[in-house]
């Protein structure tokens, strides 16, 4: 595959609605430089595919313009936009055999028989088929169709390619293989990726940045790590790794930090991160493993909790406790091999520092 | 099999594996299963015996019919016997032997009245032959009149059925007949109801052999006045035949009288003695003179040619060929149709397999691609013919398409064709095609719109994105996936339309029509059923072969109707 330079897409206030009453996209502006795999990470419905139909051309924009390298392509056609496609199911031609399905969009460009039969050749190689150039798609594996699914997007040397949802259909362990493969490919070659899902390991594993969508907007555009740590709403903090939730009001702001009581009247210090002033509701975030067990005095957040379950996984145990009134506070404590002394029904003491729980958006 | 590979392999005995109750276990399974299929076989058998008798046993007819010849034969039994040894080569009608035998079958024939029914069995092959035996038919049972007057002149006795009895019946049955008669005449004087029949005529031992014709004739004189007639041999006078026959018999055999004793033996030897002087009649110039036809060697070919019991003559006048004497041969230029009918009917199927492929196709298309509610309604249109009768449908045709009809109306209302050059649009191939279609079209758009609704819409997608036009994404990626469907319409159609009676009949006209119509016409109007037999086995191998081809090309496993 040769070197090709990534396309640039960008969505200007794009809007779309299917039945004229509701918007399944709501303004959406989003800019994607060349190169970057970017990741459209929501639940189901919150209106990914149609983004990405929207930029593949069979779906019409309600409102909006979506540029690709700077060249509007609203009034373009699907075949002409020359963007690579990966669908969920595949749909490779079940009446060609993988040879054939990877030089169909050669053929159509009216590429030379002897270039065509090395392109294919080249693409086969790169997903490591190359002996199964001649077999039907039926007599793939899931896999393996896959894999020829992806070698066809990129055998015309696209700028960008999309995908939606390619690895749903794959069982866990073949689906983080494949997320590694692609990767690489997208390392190797430098293309544009827009990447639908709606698994957040997925996104956090290939993404250069993810864009999570909920209710056709986008909440949070960042790098995996930023997500993670600093999710801007709860939803994101939410639907990004395991997250606990206590809720509370704002007592006082001191800058970036800002001290929280909570509804049974514990004092917290968090990040300021996204509240509205003093006596405004607010939820607080916090990761399971940045919950300590041994406190001691210096540490920003202190408070005791009754521990209700605990499950042992091996490379941690999570334990689940009573803290401030919420009985769904998870820790988890790393299993470094040492003798603990923790009991189902203990009372125990906690403790966390400030900049590791987020002040964020109320939910109800 | 694996665990007794084993046991071979451990102590060289197959170990049989068994129930816990010690039975094998093979026979167990198998008593299991069997059970199964007996309540499988009660499921079905009501349908199956209605198919066997509805379905099967008509086509196992039909097939026979086709071959079946029997009528020759059974109808002239001792002409085809003759007739055999006759070399029609020689160009000259068979010799007296032959009209001999053709004179008892004849006087059989026409007291049975089946020799017209032979007339027209054997006209199938020869027009003409009808006209033969129904004019011969007239005048057979005066030929042997000549012999009858003269025996008569000769001893008043032979006109007595007494003495023909005497003659050529055997004591114990004239012993068995005086006692039925008299346990009737005594049922008779008590007024009580005598249902029993005269007990069955059997010839005098040694008659057979005296008089060969004679007994021959006299038998089946016998057994026709007994069967047919409800009357005895002891009250009717013979047929002419039968004096023929004594004729033939004492002339070839003066000592006939031998076999005989008494009054019987002195009666046989007088007649014996006269026949010599007897004035004689020839009966192959008697038949020639009813009609000159039977002095043509050719139609004693055909006679000849018909004799056995079973034929390929049906089949051949199928495809046009006839059996000569000379052997098979193709049929006069002017008198071939069926293979142009068959021809026909195979362009006209194929026209309206197309036609729906063209109309459907895109329907089928609609259907698949139209959101739920909408494609409902569409599939209610499509199903609407089926509610309706086919003859309603078909009358509904003729209205529009005449050229008084709505459409001719219209066109010449519209000025597009003027009031004298209105178009014909019955009662030729036109009206069966577009009829045909119409009526047709569902069974071509159902099995496209099964197929074409599991395909998913991203492949055109895929192959839109993959830079088709959308010409290309329909005719590469679209279009192939259909095939089956199309496969499937296509052989439903086909053969639907192959065997169609009904509309060609009503719209066809005379060049419209299929061989069903021909098929028809030979059952219900010209009674020629071997023919129409035939035509019938032609078509059905017609459509096999047809679907075996089918399947070596297109596969039956890619034909989907769902
Ligand atoms: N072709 C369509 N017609 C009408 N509504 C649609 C269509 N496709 C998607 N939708 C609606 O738009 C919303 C977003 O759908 P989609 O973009 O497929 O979400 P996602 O891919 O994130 O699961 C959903 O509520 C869905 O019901
Ligand atoms: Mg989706």
């Amino acid at each position: 595959m040769t070197e090709t330079k990534g396309a640039a897409v960008r969505y200007e206030n794009v809007q779309k609605s299917y039945d004229g009453e509701t918007l399944v996209v709501k303004n959406l502006n989003l800019d994607i430089p060349p190169g970057e795999f970017l990741t459209m990470l929501g639940p189901s419905g919150s209106g990914k595919t149609t983004c990405l139909m929207m930029l593949a051309g069979f779906e019409p924009a309600t409102h909006g313009e979506i540029f690709l390298n700077d060249r509007p392509i609203n009034n373009v056609q699907p075949h002409k936009r020359g963007i690579g496609m990966v669908f969920q199911n595949y749909a490779l031609f079940p009446h060609m055999s993988v040879a054939e399905n990877l030089a169909f969009p050669l053929q159509v460009r009216g590429m030379g028989k002897a270039e065509q039969e090395q392109k294919v050749k080249r693409a086969l190689e790169m997903v490591e088929l190359g002996h199964f150039g001649s077999r039907r798609p039926a007599q793939l594996s899931g896999g393996q169709q896959q894999r020829v699914a992806v070698a066809r997007a990129l055998v015309f040397d696209p700028e960008l390619v999309l995908m939606d949802e390619p690895l749903g259909a794959l069982d866990k362990q073949l689906r983080e293989q494949m997320q590694y493969e692609i990767k690489h490919i997208h390392d190797n070659i430098g293309v544009s990726i827009v990447y639908v899902t709606h698994d957040q390991t997925e996104a956090l594993t290939m993404s250069d940045r993810v864009a999570v969508f909920n209710d056709g907007v986008i909440q949070q555009l960042s790098r995996p790590d930023v997500l993670y740590e600093n999710p801007q709403n709860s939803f994101v903090a939410q639907f990004i790794g395991e997250n606990n939730k206590l809720s509370g009001t704002v007592e006082a702001v001191e800058g970036e930090t800002c001290t929280v009581r909570l509804d049974d009247g514990t004092m917290l210090k968090a990040d300021a991160v996204n509240i509205d002033g003093v006596g405004s509701r607010t939820t607080i975030s916090l990761r399971p493993e940045r919950v300590e067990f041994d406190t001691h005095e210096t540490m920003d957040n202190l408070v005791s909790g009754q521990i209700e379950e605990m499950i042992y996984l091996g490379d941690h145990i999570r334990v689940r406790m009573n803290v401030a009134g919420n009985n769904e506070f998870v820790v988890k404590v790393r299993n470094r091999g040492e003798k603990r002394d923790l009991k189902t029904g203990q009372t125990v003491e906690i403790g966390w520092a400030a900049g590791d729980c987020k002040a964020l958006d109320a939910v109800a | 099999m694996t665990i007794q590979t084993h046991a071979d392999e451990t102590n060289g005995t197959p170990e049989v594996l068994t129930t816990a109750d010690g039975k094998p276990l093979k026979t167990s399974i198998a008593r299991a299963l069997r059970r199964e299929k007996m309540r499988a076989l009660l499921l079905i058998a009501p349908l199956l015996l209605f198919v066997i008798i509805t379905f099967v046993a008509p086509i196992v007819d039909m097939l026979f019919r086709s071959v079946e010849n029997q009528i020759v034969s059974t109808t002239l039994p001792r002409t085809v016997v003759e007739l055999d040894s006759w070399d029609g080569t020689t160009g000259e009608a068979p010799g007296e032997n032959v009209f001999n035998a053709l004179h008892f079958d004849m006087t059989v024939a026409v007291e049975r009245k089946n020799h017209t029914q032979l007339g027209t069995r054997l006209n199938y092959e020869e027009s003409g032959i009808s006209s033969m035996f129904r004019r011969t038919g007239r005048r057979v049972d005066d030929f042997g009149e000549i012999y009858a007057d003269q025996f008569i002149d000769l001893n008043s006795a032979w006109e007595a059925p007494a003495t023909w009895v005497s003659l050529m019946a055997s004591p114990d049955w004239i012993a068995e007949q005086a006692a039925w008669v008299a346990d009737r005449d005594a049922a008779r004087a008590n007024g009580t109801a005598f249902e029993q029949p005269e007990p069955a005529f059997a010839i005098r031992e040694g008659v057979a052999e005296a008089l060969p014709r004679t007994a021959d004739i006299y038998q089946a004189f016998a057994e026709f006045i007994q069967t047919e007639d409800q009357d005895s041999p002891t009250e009717e006078e013979p047929w002419n035949a039968v004096y023929t026959g004594l004729h033939d018999d004492l002339l070839a055999n003066p000592n006939a009288a031998s076999a005989f004793s008494g009054e019987t033996a002195t009666l046989l030897s007088q007649a014996a003695n006269a026949v010599s002087g007897f004035e004689k009649i020839s009966l192959r110039e008697a038949f020639i003179d009813a009609d000159e036809d039977w002095g043509n060697p050719y139609y004693w070919g055909v006679i000849q040619t018909f004799s056995p019991s079973y034929t390929s003559g049906y089949f051949l006048a199928a495809a046009d060929a006839e059996l000569t004497p000379q052997g098979i041969q193709m049929k006069p230029e002017d008198e071939q149709i069926y293979l142009y009918l068959f021809w026909r009917t195979l362009l006209l199927s194929v026209t309206i397999t197309f036609s729906c492929l063209l109309l459907g196709y895109p329907i089928a298309f609609l259907l698949a691609a139209l959101p739920a509610r909408s494609a409902n309604l569409l599939m209610i249109l499509v199903l609407l013919p089926f509610w309706t009768s086919l003859l309603v449908r078909t009358s509904a045709w003729k209205v529009l398409l005449q050229q008084q009809g709505v459409i001719n109306d219209f066109l010449v209302w519209t000025g597009l064709v003027s009031d004298a050059g209105r178009l014909v649009m019955i009662n030729n191939q036109t009206g069966t095609i577009i009829a045909m279609t119409h009526i047709l079209l569902p069974f071509m758009i159902l099995p496209l719109y099964s197929v074409m609704k599991t395909i998913s819409p991203s492949y055109v997608r895929a192959a839109k994105s993959l830079g088709a036009t959308d010409w290309t994404a329909f005719w590469r990626v679209y279009f192939p996936q259909t095939v089956p469907g199309i496969g499937a319409g296509a052989i439903l159609v086909f053969i639907l339309a192959i065997g169609y009676y009904i509309t060609p009949e009503l719209v066809g006209g005379t060049d419209g029509i299929f061989i069903s119509n021909r098929i028809a016409y030979h059952i219900s109007t010209s009674l020629n059923w071997g023919l129409a037999a035939a035509l019938g086995v032609i078509l059905l191998l017609a459509v096999m072969l047809l679907f075996y081809v089918y399947d070596k090309i297109v596969g039956i496993d890619n034909v989907k109707l769902g």
